[in-house]
């Protein structure tokens, strides 16, 4: 299997690290996620064979929970609440501002790679509805303008290279 | 002289822009050379007056908000730092008249005090509950804890004391105490409030727990949407390891309780306490059949107490004050108080920790005055996805566990969303189905298939095609999942469904289209 290093390296370090704990599969998908940005179709049964698993075992695990990815995000990751609290305060409406805004559907890249836009089921930010997360940062009471204002805070489009 | 101003690290009063307000304020006392000490505190829980920045006044803690960094030059130049008179000046925060009416136990310190500091917290109160349980034999602490009447904050309600009673009478080498953590209800937020305001309530209250039952090991499984509350904890956590009230020997009685906090991994499914159980274990976040019941059988096959962050957070009190103080307080067989989260379209939502007996009513405008958008409240969600939709004429209803089942609602976990009459009921119905579709952890059929279908028959009917067939269809599809689902997921999917078919058929009637057959 060819198997790139970097990856190898960082499962043998999540294997090391947790283990030998109890219950561990999950804490080395995150481990392995922070570090790569996503779980790779290799680690798997690199993680299983680490576990005394089968690789379906660790397969459904990555794949039952919506916050383990397979595949790599966007530069910025643009994370909305779709939940009742926000729907009650327009959260529907900023939702489709935001998908107009980068022009992607919920669980989608841009093809230049700047942009993932993700739904999410609360943020416990409900009195400050609506809620989104944006580079691992919270805000509420977020109208469409300020939508645009904290895209555009993120900085200047790079120029396509020719 | 040092002045000590306090702006909240909350998550809620950070998305409102409390980093920035921090920042500035600092800077300009910088600047104007002012001896300043900055305290990071929790939130208030006063979310519309966010950022809520107070500063430390001979006459008590004075209040300013909502603060921007713009207004922070001219709060220095009219005196704030000693309480002087500005526009945002809210007075004396204990007399703001939504904190004056709680009746605040559980949250006595959040927002007080530097959550990450040991010595405030011990100086607040804290760990008195810990050192009065070490002192009793368990099953006098889980006397204590039974009669206070205390009953699952989580939203199941069942007595905590008999849990824990069943857990301490399995002979077992090994016992666990786990707190779920995993907040997934709109509208809820009071877990989070208090991890991040005041994490060691909540390690007291688990190593409580822990000393009563016999158990030497507890984790919080905490839900990954929670960032800031996992940081909080995982200091506080350290601070308390160092300090010996974690550990081999808590403060040399030689019990010994470790903690750890795991992280989940975005499934609603999770708040489910066998699904959190498997999902501890490393699994597919997939629900046990019960019996055995998890006091039993648990974590690992093991005897297991699964709480939820509220109540046990709220023993520390219980033991510290009495089963009688805490029993004190409530109505009929709710006892206690509730940490009511108030969101969605609401004037003032914020965390409301009230005596059981408060009205919706009360909640809604003597608190809450009203929708943000200034038009009528037509409908509330209690108790997160699952929860019934109540109409106006429920809104007298008291905040209690039975009155709110008799009127076939839930109270939950508290939370209470607020919609205008601009909301579309035959929607909501659509999105709690739609929501248990992408939640259903598929091990029932009810649940994993009759979600989708609910989707597709609520789009018929409000689609006018065979409309009084279809909504036949969909009450025998939500009787269906209320009888033949494993969990509460399923189970509970139909009462948002049901409660807005009949309290809002019209909305299912509009004419998006005449009746097509």
């Amino acid at each position: 299997m060819g198997s790139d290093p970097a990856v190898r390296e960082t499962i043998e370090k999540a294997l090391a690290r947790h283990g030998g704990r109890p219950g561990p599969l999950i804490e080395i998908l995150h481990a392995v996620q922070d570090a790569l940005g996503f779980v790779p179709k290799e680690a798997v049964p690199m993680i299983a064979q680490g576990l005394n698993l089968s690789i379906a075992e660790v397969h459904g695990v990555v794949t039952f929970y919506h916050h383990f990815r397979e595949q790599p995000q966007g530069r910025h990751v643009v994370q909305l609440c779709r939940a009742e609290a926000c729907q009650s305060m327009q959260g529907e409406a900023l939702a489709a501002h935001a998908k107009r805004r980068l022009a992607i559907d919920f669980n989608e890249t841009t093809a230049d790679g700047r942009y993932s836009l993700e739904p999410i089921y609360c943020f416990g930010n409900c009195a400050c509805a609506p809620a989104a997360m944006i580079d691992g940062e919270l805000h509420g009471r977020v109208s469409a303008e300020r939508f645009d204002e904290l895209i555009a805070a993120l900085g200047p489009k790079k120029q396509q290279p020719r | 002289m040092t002045t000590t101003v306090f702006i909240p690290r909350d998550a809620s009063a950070l998305s409102l822009g409390a980093e920035a307000v921090a920042g500035a304020v600092f800077a300009q006392a910088a600047a104007s050379k002012v001896d300043l000490k900055l305290v990071r505190n929790g939130s208030r829980g006063l979310f519309w007056l966010e950022p809520l920045i107070e500063v430390a006044t001979p006459a008590g803690r004075v209040a300013y908000g909502p603060v921007t960094p713009r207004d922070v030059p001219a709060l220095f130049a009219a005196g704030f730092l000693t309480g002087s008179a500005h526009t945002l000046r809210l007075g004396l925060t204990e007399d703001i008249p939504y904190l004056k009416r709680q009746e605040r136990l559980t949250f006595a310190r959040v927002g007080l005090t530097d959550p990450l500091s040991l010595s405030d917290y011990v100086a607040q109160g804290g760990y008195r509950g810990l050192r009065r349980a070490l002192e009793l034999a368990p099953e006098a602490i889980v006397k204590e804890v039974t009669d206070s009447g205390l009953r699952g904050r989580g939203g199941a309600a069942f007595p905590t004391g008999i849990k824990w009673k069943t857990v301490l009478d399995q002979k077992s080498a090994q016992k666990y105490v786990t707190c779920n953590a995993d907040e997934g209800d709109s509208g809820t937020f009071a877990d989070r409030m208090l991890m991040e305001g005041d994490p060691l309530l909540l390690i007291e209250g688990m190593t409580i727990a822990g000393v009563a039952v016999g158990a030497t090991h507890g984790y919080i499984y905490l839900r990954v949407e929670y960032p800031h509350a996992l940081r909080t904890l995982n200091a506080a956590i350290a601070a308390a390891y160092d300090a010996h009230y974690l550990g081999r020997d808590i403060l040399g009685s030689g019990k010994q309780f470790e903690l750890e906090v795991r992280l989940g991994a975005g499934a609603y499914i999770c708040g489910e306490e066998t699904s959190m159980l498997e999902s501890l274990e490393g699994k597919r976040g997939e629900i046990r059949v019960r019996p055995p019941l998890p006091a039993i059988k648990g974590l690992f096959g093991l005897p297991t107490i699964v709480n939820n962050v509220i109540s046990l957070a709220s023993v520390p009190a219980i033991l510290e004050r009495g089963a009688a103080f805490y029993q004190n307080y409530g109505a009929g067989r709710s006892r206690g108080t509730l940490p009511i989260q108030l969101a969605g379209n609401i004037r003032h939502g914020g965390l409301i920790e009230k005596a059981f007996g408060v009205t919706l009513r009360e909640i809604l405008y003597d608190f809450g005055g009203g929708s943000a958008s200034g038009r009528p409240i037509r409908a509330v969600q209690v108790g997160g996805p699952l929860g019934a939709y109540m109409p106006e004429s429920q809104f007298d209803t008291a905040i209690d566990y039975e009155a709110f089942s008799a009127v076939g609602a839930l109270l939950g976990h508290g939370g209470i969303v607020a919609f205008d009459d601009t909301v579309d009921m035959a929607h909501m119905a659509r999105y709690a189905m739609e929501f248990c579709a992408h939640e259903s952890c598929g091990k029932c059929t009810p649940c994993r298939i009759g979600s989708t279908r609910g989707v597709e028959v609520i789009d018929r009917i409000v689609s006018g095609v065979n409309r009084a067939e279809n909504i036949e269809l969909l009450e025998e599809l939500c009787d269906t999942l209320l009888q033949g689902s494993l969990c509460g997921l399923g189970g509970m999917t139909p009462f948002p469904v049901q409660s807005a078919l009949k309290f809002f058929p019209q909305d299912f009637r509009k004419a998006r289209g005449e009746e097509r057959r």
